[in-house]
C-alpha cells in the first residue's frame, strides 16, 4: 500500500520547492546587477551573495522565522531596478510628515539615497552624508571596517546576508562629535511600484559621535499599487554620552512588506529611545537590536501596533548586555483586530561580565476579533548571576468591567471601546519626544480607533 | 420615576432577587438596607444594566420607559446614575477628559449641543466646590491611584457633573472614615433639589444619618420583606438583622 504523506510534508515539500525557485529568481536577478563600482566593498557584497547562496530565503523551519513566512510574499517576479526612477519632489510631497519644514529630509529611491530629492538643513559640522563606498576611503574606513556587518553576527540567515550584498549601495551617515543635531532626520524609503513590483535593499551606516544628539524618524512608502518589498539594515554606532531617538512610522499599503533589520551598538555609556508604531502593511518584520557594549549604557525600547485586514507585524528584538550596569526597558503593545496576526519574540542575553544589569520586557496584547492572533516569546539567556531581569506578556479583550463603568456614565460602546484603547495606546504614543511626530502618530492612532476627543 | 414589579435575577445559575417591588416618586429618597448577601449590589448592577445579571422575570419603568430594555448607556442618558461600590481605576484616561465625553455624549442623546471648554469648565469648578474635590484629582489618571474616600467622592463629583435624575448610590459608605464619609454625604444632599430621587443602599445605619431617607426598605434573600420610615434604619441598628429573619423567616422559608 503507498504511504499517504502527511499534511504537514506535502506542505514541507512544496515549500521547498518554492524557495529554491525563489532563490534562483534572485540570484539570476542578482548576477544582471552592475557590479562595477563597488570598489573597496566589493569583498563584503561577494560574502553577502555567496551567504545568500548558501542560506536562501529564510522559511519557516528556521526558529526566528517560524511565524514569518517571507517566502509567501517573495514568491514573484521582483524588479531590482536601483535609483533611476521618475520619482519627483512632489511625489515626496504627497508623505512628508509633519515638522518636515525643520528637517533633514532623506530620500531612498528603491533602496539608494537620492540627493536631488533630500533637503539637508543641518551644516557639514553637524552632519556629514556620503556613499558607504567612498567613505571607506576616508578617515572614516576604520568605523566601517568595524561596524559595517555586524548585525550579522545575529542575524545568519539569508535575508540579512542578502542586503549585505548589496551595501555596495549603501550610505553613511555620521553625526559629529558635540553635535545636538538641531534638525531632525527624516528617511523616507520609497518603493517605487508604479510600473513593476519592487524589491529594494537600503543600508546605511550612522555614527553617533562622541556628546552629540540626534533624532531619526523613519517611514517607508510604496507609490503604486505593484507588489513592494523592502529589505532594509540600518546599523547605528553610538558613542561616549550620546543620545539617540529612533521612531519609526509603518502605515503602507497591504502589497507592501518589509524585513527592517535596525542594529544599535551602544560602544560608549549612551542612550537610545526607540519607539516603533505600525499601522498597516502586508507582512512587516522588524528586528530590533540594542547591543549595550559599555558599563551604565540606558535603552528603551518601545512598540506599539495597531493592526486589522490581513496585516501581519513581527517584531523581534534582541538586547546583548556585555557590560555591567546597563539599563534596558522594552514595552510593546499590540491591539490586533480583524485577520491580522501578530508576532513579538524579545531575547535577553546578560553576558558574563554583565553584572548588575537590569533588563525588563514586557508584551501585552489586546485581540478585537475572533481571528486575530498573536504569538509572544520572551526569551532570556543569562550568564551573569548578580542582575534583575523581568518579563511578562498578556493577551486578552478589553476590560469589561471597565467598559461597563463607561457606559453607565452614558458613553456608547463604540466611543468607550476607543477610549479604552487610545489609553492603551497612549502609554506607547506618549514616549515619543518630538511633539509633531507624537501628534502625528496619535492622530493616526486615534483615526484607526475611532477615537476623538 | 421608577417603578420595579416583582423583579427576578440571576447571575449563572444562581437567582438572586426574587421578586422585588419598589416604587420611587420625584423627589424622593429612599434607603435599602440588608445583611450580607441579600441582594442589594445585584439590584444596582441590574437596574444600571450590568450584562453579567439575567433578568428572568418582572418589570421595571424608568420614567414611562421600559428600563430593562435600554442599553447600559442609555439608561445613563435617560438620567439614571450608579454611584459605583468599587469604582474602576481606568489608566491613561484623564478624569476630566472622560467626564466631558460622558456629559456630551448625554446631551447629543438628548438632541442639545456640545458644551464648549469654557461653558465645561465653568461646569467643573462649580461641582468641584460643590463636592470638595481638588482639580490636582481630576487631572490624573481615572481613579488611579485615588484612595477610597477620593473614589467616592469622584462617583459623587461625577454625579454632580451628569445631574442624573435618579442616582442609585451602592455602598457609598463602604471603606470611608467618618470624615469622608460627612464630606460624600454632605455632597449628596445639595443635589437633593426636590425633584432628583436617589435611591441608597446600604449595610449600615450610619450613612442614613446624613443622608436622610424617606422609606427605608429591609432586603432579605432577594425580596423586600419590610418598609418603613427613617425610624426602621434606626431599629436596625439597635436590633441587628436577626430581628428581620426571626421576624420573617419562617414566612420566608414557607
Amino acid at each position: 500500500m503507498e504511504k499517504v504523506p502527511k499534511a504537514d510534508e506535502v506542505r514541507g515539500k512544496e515549500g521547498e520547492v518554492l524557495m529554491s525557485d525563489l532563490k534562483s529568481i534572485i540570484q539570476t536577478k542578482f548576477t544582471n546587477e552592475p557590479f562595477s563600482g563597488n570598489g573597496a566593498l566589493q569583498a563584503f557584497s561577494q560574502k553577502g551573495i555567496e551567504l545568500f547562496n548558501e542560506q536562501g530565503i529564510p522559511t519557516s523551519k528556521h526558529e526566528e522565522w517560524k511565524y514569518t513566512r517571507i517566502g509567501s510574499v517573495l514568491n514573484k517576479e521582483f524588479s531590482y531596478a536601483g535609483g533611476a526612477t521618475a520619482v519627483t519632489a512632489k511625489d515626496v510631497d504627497a508623505f512628508r510628515l509633519p515638522g518636515n519644514e525643520n528637517a533633514n529630509e532623506l530620500v531612498f529611491v528603491n533602496g539608494i539615497y537620492h540627493a536631488e530629492l533630500s533637503t539637508i538643513r543641518s551644516s557639514a559640522d553637524e552632519l556629514v552624508l556620503m556613499p558607504l563606498s567612498e567613505a571607506v576611503t576616508t578617515a572614516y574606513k576604520p568605523v566601517i571596517d568595524k561596524h559595517l556587518g555586524h548585525s550579522a553576527n545575529y542575524h545568519t540567515d539569508g535575508i540579512n546576508a542578502l542586503n549585505n550584498a548589496f551595501a555596495y549601495q549603501g550610505l553613511f551617515i555620521a553625526v559629529k562629535k558635540n553635535m545636538a543635531v538641531q534638525h531632525p532626520l527624516y528617511c523616507y524609503y520609497i518603493n517605487d511600484a508604479r510600473t513593476v513590483n519592487v524589491l529594494s535593499q537600503p543600508r546605511t551606516l550612522i555614527h553617533v559621535g562622541v556628546n552629540a544628539e540626534v533624532f531619526l524618524v523613519e517611514e517607508e512608502v510604496t507609490l503604486g499599487a505593484s507588489d513592494s518589498f523592502i529589505n532594509r539594515v540600518s546599523e547605528i554606532v553610538v558613542e561616549e554620552n550620546a543620545n539617540v531617538h529612533i521612531y519609526k512610522i509603518q502605515n503602507e499599503d497591504s502589497h507592501s512588506s518589509c524585513v527592517k533589520t535596525t542594529h544599535v551598538r551602544q560602544v560608549g555609556v549612551s542612550r537610545v529611545n526607540s519607539v516603533t508604531i505600525t499601522l498597516n502593511g502586508g507582512m512587516i518584520r522588524n528586528n530590533l537590536n540594542v547591543i549595550l557594549e559599555a558599563p551604565g549604557c540606558e535603552s528603551n525600547m518601545y512598540g506599539l501596533y495597531c493592526v486589522k485586514g490581513n496585516t501581519h507585524i513581527d517584531n523581534h528584538t534582541i538586547v546583548d548586555n556585555v557590560m555591567p550596569n546597563s539599563l534596558s526597558n522594552e514595552l510593546y503593545k499590540g491591539i490586533i483586530d480583524e485577520n491580522a496576526t501578530g508576532v513579538f519574540n524579545g531575547k535577553i542575553f546578560v553576558r558574563k561580565d554583565a553584572q548588575k544589569t537590569n533588563a525588563y520586557q514586557s508584551n501585552k496584547n489586546v485581540l478585537l476579533s475572533d481571528a486575530a492572533t498573536v504569538n509572544t516569546k520572551p526569551q532570556l539567556e543569562i550568564f551573569a548571576d548578580d542582575v534583575k531581569c523581568s518579563h511578562g506578556c498578556t493577551v486578552g479583550r478589553l476590560d469589561e468591567e471597565a467598559l461597563f463603568y463607561l457606559k453607565a456614565r452614558g458613553i456608547g460602546d463604540k466611543e468607550a471601546k476607543a477610549l479604552l484603547l487610545h489609553a492603551f495606546a497612549g502609554e506607547i504614543l506618549d514616549k515619543i519626544e518630538l511633539p509633531s511626530i507624537r501628534q502625528y502618530a496619535d492622530a493616526i492612532i486615534s483615526e484607526r480607533l475611532g477615537f476623538e476627543l | 420615576m421608577l417603578s420595579i414589579k416583582n423583579l427576578h435575577a440571576r447571575i449563572e445559575e444562581k437567582e438572586i432577587l426574587k421578586g422585588i417591588n419598589l416604587n420611587i416618586k420625584p423627589g424622593e429618597v429612599h434607603a435599602i438596607m440588608g445583611p450580607n448577601g441579600s441582594g442589594k449590589s445585584t439590584l444596582a448592577s441590574v437596574l444600571a444594566g450590568r450584562s453579567d445579571y439575567e433578568v428572568t422575570g418582572g418589570e421595571a419603568e424608568f420614567l414611562e420607559k421600559d428600563l430593562l430594555e435600554l442599553s447600559p448607556e442609555d439608561r445613563a442618558r435617560e438620567g439614571l446614575f450608579l454611584a459605583f461600590q468599587y469604582p474602576i481605576e481606568i489608566p491613561g484616561v484623564s478624569t476630566t477628559n472622560f467626564i466631558k465625553t460622558a456629559v456630551n455624549e448625554i446631551r447629543k442623546y438628548r438632541g442639545e449641543e456640545p458644551m464648549d471648554a469654557v461653558q465645561f469648565l465653568k461646569k467643573m469648578k462649580e461641582k468641584m466646590k460643590l463636592v470638595e474635590i481638588d482639580q490636582s484629582l481630576l487631572s490624573r489618571s481615572l481613579n488611579e491611584g485615588f484612595s477610597g474616600g477620593e473614589k467616592k467622592r469622584n462617583e459623587i463629583f461625577q454625579m454632580a457633573m451628569l445631574e442624573p435624575k435618579l442616582a442609585i448610590l451602592d455602598e457609598t459608605d463602604s471603606g470611608l472614615d467618618i470624615d469622608a464619609l460627612r464630606i460624600v454625604a454632605e455632597g449628596v444632599n445639595k443635589l437633593r433639589d426636590g425633584k432628583r430621587s436617589f435611591l441608597v443602599i446600604t449595610h449600615y445605619q450610619r450613612l442614613l444619618e446624613y443622608i436622610v431617607p424617606d422609606f427605608v426598605h429591609v432586603l432579605y434573600k432577594g425580596k423586600i420583606v419590610k418598609s418603613g420610615g427613617k425610624e426602621l434604619a434606626l431599629e436596625l441598628e439597635e436590633k441587628g438583622y436577626d430581628f428581620i429573619k426571626e421576624e420573617l423567616g419562617e414566612a420566608i422559608e414557607a
